[in-house]
């Protein structure tokens, strides 16, 4: 069962890879606030599979705040994109 | 630590370094903040994986809203596009 | 009992890992913004949702705080996901495909010939 958990890991790894190439690439602005999402989503399940695999619970509060704290700054990005703020 | 866990640190670590050189050298500077917005997503894992959860703790919250937040109102205030150097 | 739970962790985390590649896949791929907007958030979503499920069945001790987690992220995702796609059409970006219907800008603009009625 380690093996799945460690491979399962190297496919969100390539997940990754692929938000960051395109946050490169990107022609404007608003393609990377999407890669920037894109990866502050995969990180809350990266966070979680960490913490099952060291096995603590405690470790799970640090996910919790990623998913209420970070999609703030992508609005405030997006709100000034948009002009208004 | 295992071979994936060590794959995974290889590949925050580039992220970090190619996304430093980004915000250096870009003349948008919304997007040098975006940039500074991923370094510091990186940089929370790489404690988390340290087994320093309280850091990791502070630093997300520091590093991906308040800065973020801080260098959006500045450039609003400012200007957005740096100029060329004579 | 628990060789069932651990068949359907298994199946969920399987399924939510390849949620994200595909996804990931997707934003690479598309022609413009809109439609990586709808490749990238959507799935990583459902992606996030089956992986954290997954674990949910593997320690059943956590399965409140994992739920927790599951109801912030399907309350913030679309609202970060909506607020770049109306920054995005507000700061004048135009889509790569031919464009049929922009209900945004039709309502846009009923609303200001509104406005410019109130004002006579």
């Amino acid at each position: 069962m380690e093996l799945f958990f460690e491979i399962i890991l190297g496919v969100v790894s390539l997940a990754l890879i692929l938000s960051f190439i395109r946050f490169i690439k990107g022609p404007t602005a608003s393609d990377r606030v999407v890669a920037l999402d894109t990866m502050s989503v995969t990180f809350i399940s990266v966070l979680v599979l960490l913490g099952h695999m060291f096995n603590r619970f405690i470790y799970i509060d640090v996910s919790l705040v990623y998913a209420v704290l970070g999609f703030i700054g992508v609005l405030i990005i997006a709100r000034y994109l948009e002009g208004g703020i | 630590m295992n071979i994936f866990t060590v794959i995974l640190v290889v590949i925050g670590a580039i992220f970090m370094i190619v996304a430093a050189i980004y915000a250096i050298s870009r003349k948008d500077l919304l997007v040098a903040t975006i940039a500074t917005s991923i370094i510091s997503l990186v940089l929370s894992v790489f404690f988390f994986i340290l087994q320093a959860p309280d850091v990791a703790l502070t630093e997300a919250t520091i590093g991906v809203a308040l800065t973020t937040i801080i260098f959006v109102v500045t450039i609003r205030n400012t200007k957005r596009h740096e100029e060329e150097e004579e | 009992m628990e060789t069932i739970l651990e068949i359907l962790g298994v199946i969920f985390i399987s399924i939510g890992a390849a949620f994200l590649l595909l996804g990931s896949i997707g934003i690479l791929r598309m022609p413009d913004v809109y439609s990586r907007l709808q490749a990238g958030t959507k799935a990583s979503t459902l992606g996030t949702l089956g992986m954290l499920l997954g674990i949910g069945f593997f320690e059943p001790a956590w399965f409140l705080k994992i739920f927790i987690i599951m109801i912030f992220v399907i309350l913030s995702n679309p609202i970060s996901s909506h607020s770049i796609a109306r920054g995005s059409c507000r700061s004048g970006i135009k889509p790569k495909l031919k464009e049929t219907v922009n209900a945004y800008r039709d309502a846009m603009e009923s609303c200001e010939e509104s406005i410019k009625k109130d004002d006579k």
